[in-house]
């Protein structure tokens, strides 16, 4: 499979191995259609997470978004990991996986990155009006949105 | 390949003519509310009592717990895993424990194994009566609640003389083991095995053939296995589908390869079939406790692990089949002894998304039978 890819894409992706399991680590513009590869040609059918880390320190491309996907016929799992800058924003995966809604819905709640095509795209966990992305690393342990918590719950602080 | 733009919520999109007036009322269940079994609005919108769709808001629980792994070390982040899934502490530990030590490259000696299998089984049985009881209460039996936590209790019984602790037991730690089995361990989870097998039938003399247990599941909720696996729905719900699929099997972890058990699947993917599914699940995993409970070696309970656990930089992710689905960590690893980043993959969070799904077309009182037959816990989906 690995062989496969690789020969369409050429350097642009880079299957990996750690711990015993794959991931491949593919350039931001081929994610829309490895996603869609892997999804109807090599029967990755089942989409088990969406996720994201922050990494501040990097020159550009600060964000890494992981896809965690399984293969119920080949009974094997692969991360697909790719790095992506603020601001920027990446394709939905919700045509493929219905399961992505969600998903990308905490992703984009908590980090901050956009999922252009995406249905619905809003906070889940964190009410609507609330300012901040809590899991970027720049965002503090104690720190909450004030302003919000004072609007809304008539308390001066959450803490 | 199954295609997701064929899923069914789109072909019921538009209102159902057959209805005379169609005037859709908007209404909220919850946040409070004794069937969510926790904080969970729901947004429905109906035709009479027929629900045309819902939203789900959450977040009324979430702690941060991801934020709060970074600013731990790996050891003082285990507990608060417990504090997710809250009525499977053990099998969160479990999940924790085994992706660090996984990072870390140890493995559990034998011993702490047989230990760590033979506590989670009686957790997923803990966890599954627990929603035996509250399922059959919203839907209106109030009996096998008191059944259900009388037995719950004797494992409970179980988990406090091991660890101390009844609920949030924080029983593993990374390497293994912090507590030897205590004297008799294997005797009285013998008896309790003894105890609970005639107690499931009762449960089952209950419900199974009652008329109203019957009515009240039977075609309610209905998923098929296809759109389980374009909504990434796991567990007992997607094997209630028909998907023969079990990590326990498919990936195994721990030391469940060692044992003989059987993965229950259900035909019709109804509420009915889901409640089948968990109580032939309670039967496999005595059987998993009765193989292990004979097959405890001897030996040490703790592998070679360092007192400041510092996993080299790489990242890893490691599931394994908590009682409501596939729980997932993953954690990336600077080279410190905190870690850089952990995701938890909720089984409860993914199940939940299907909850629009199941009760499209159906009524407002089947929106409360489908909620139970979910089977989730708010501590998990709000992490």
């Amino acid at each position: 499979m690995v062989a496969k890819l690789k020969g369409r894409y050429g350097s642009g992706i880079e299957p990996l191995t750690y711990l015993g399991q794959n991931y491949m680590v593919a350039d931001r513009s081929a994610i829309p259609e490895l996603l869609q590869i892997l999804r109807n040609e090599e029967e990755f059918d089942y989409c088990v997470d969406i996720t994201a880390v922050h990494y501040p320190k990097r020159e550009k491309a600060e964000f890494d978004v992981i896809w965690v996907l399984y293969s119920f016929a080949r009974n094997e799992r692969v991360r697909v990991t790719t790095k992506i800058a603020e601001g920027e924003s990446i394709a939905s995966s919700v045509p493929l996986w219905a399961t992505a809604n969600w998903l990308e819905r905490e992703v984009f709640d908590m980090f901050g990155i956009l999922f252009e095509g995406h249905p619905d795209m809003k906070r889940i966990l964190l009410p609507d009006g609330w300012k901040g992305h809590p899991l970027r690393k720049d965002y503090g342990i104690l720190q909450q949105d004030n302003e919000w918590v004072q609007i809304n719950l008539g308390i001066e602080s959450g803490q | 390949m199954t295609d997701p733009n064929t899923l069914s919520p789109l072909d019921l999109d538009t209102p159902d003519k057959t209805f005379l007036d169609a005037n859709e009322l908007v209404i909220n269940m919850g946040p409070q509310h004794p069937a969510t079994h926790g904080v969970l609005r729901v947004i429905l919108r109906l035709d009479g009592e027929k629900v045309m769709g819902l939203e789900c808001v959450i977040g009324y629980l979430h702690r941060g717990v991801e934020k709060i792994a970074e600013h731990r070390t790996y050891t003082m982040f285990n507990p608060y895993v417990d504090r997710m899934d809250y009525v499977a502490a053990v099998s969160n530990g479990l999940g924790y424990c085994e992706t660090v030590e996984k990072l870390l490259g140890v493995e559990a000696p034998p011993r702490a194994q047989y230990i760590r299998v033979i506590l989670t089984e009686l957790n997923r049985m803990a966890s599954h009566q627990l929603w035996l009881g509250t399922h059959a209460l919203d839907i209106g039996a109030i009996t096998p609640l008191f059944y259900t936590f009388r037995d719950r209790e004797e494992i409970l019984k179980i988990f406090e003389k091991f660890c101390g602790a009844r609920l949030t037991t924080h029983a593993f730690r990374i390497g293994g083991l912090l507590y030897e089995a205590y004297e008799g361990f294997e005797k009285e989870v013998k008896k309790f095995v003894a105890f609970v097998k005639p107690k499931i039938d009762e449960y089952e003399e209950l419900l199974t053939t009652n008329r109203i247990w019957v009515e009240r599941t039977k075609g309610v909720g209905t998923i098929s296995a296809k759109d389980c696996i374009a909504l990434g729905v796991t567990g007992p719900v997607l094997r209630a589908s028909g998907v023969k699929w079990d990590l326990r099997k498919a990936q195994p972890y721990a030391n469940y390869k060692n044992f003989d058990f059987d993965i229950p699947i259900g035909v019709n993917g109804d509420t009915y079939d889901r409640y089948l599914v968990r109580m032939a699940e309670f039967r496999q995993s005595l059987r998993i406790i009765e193989q292990a409970v004979d097959g405890i070696p001897e030996g040490p309970i703790m592998a070679k692990v360092p007192k400041v656990i510092k996993p080299p930089v790489g990242e890893v992710y490691h599931s394994i089949e908590a009682p409501k689905g596939e729980l997932g960590f993953f954690i990336v690893s600077d080279g410190s002894t905190q870690p850089y980043r952990v995701r938890v993959r909720p089984p409860s969070f993914v199940n939940l998304q299907a909850l629009e799904l199941m009760c499209r077309g159906q009524l407002v009182a089947d929106v409360i039978a489908v909620i139970g037959t979910l089977d989730i816990v708010l501590g998990e989906v709000d992490r």
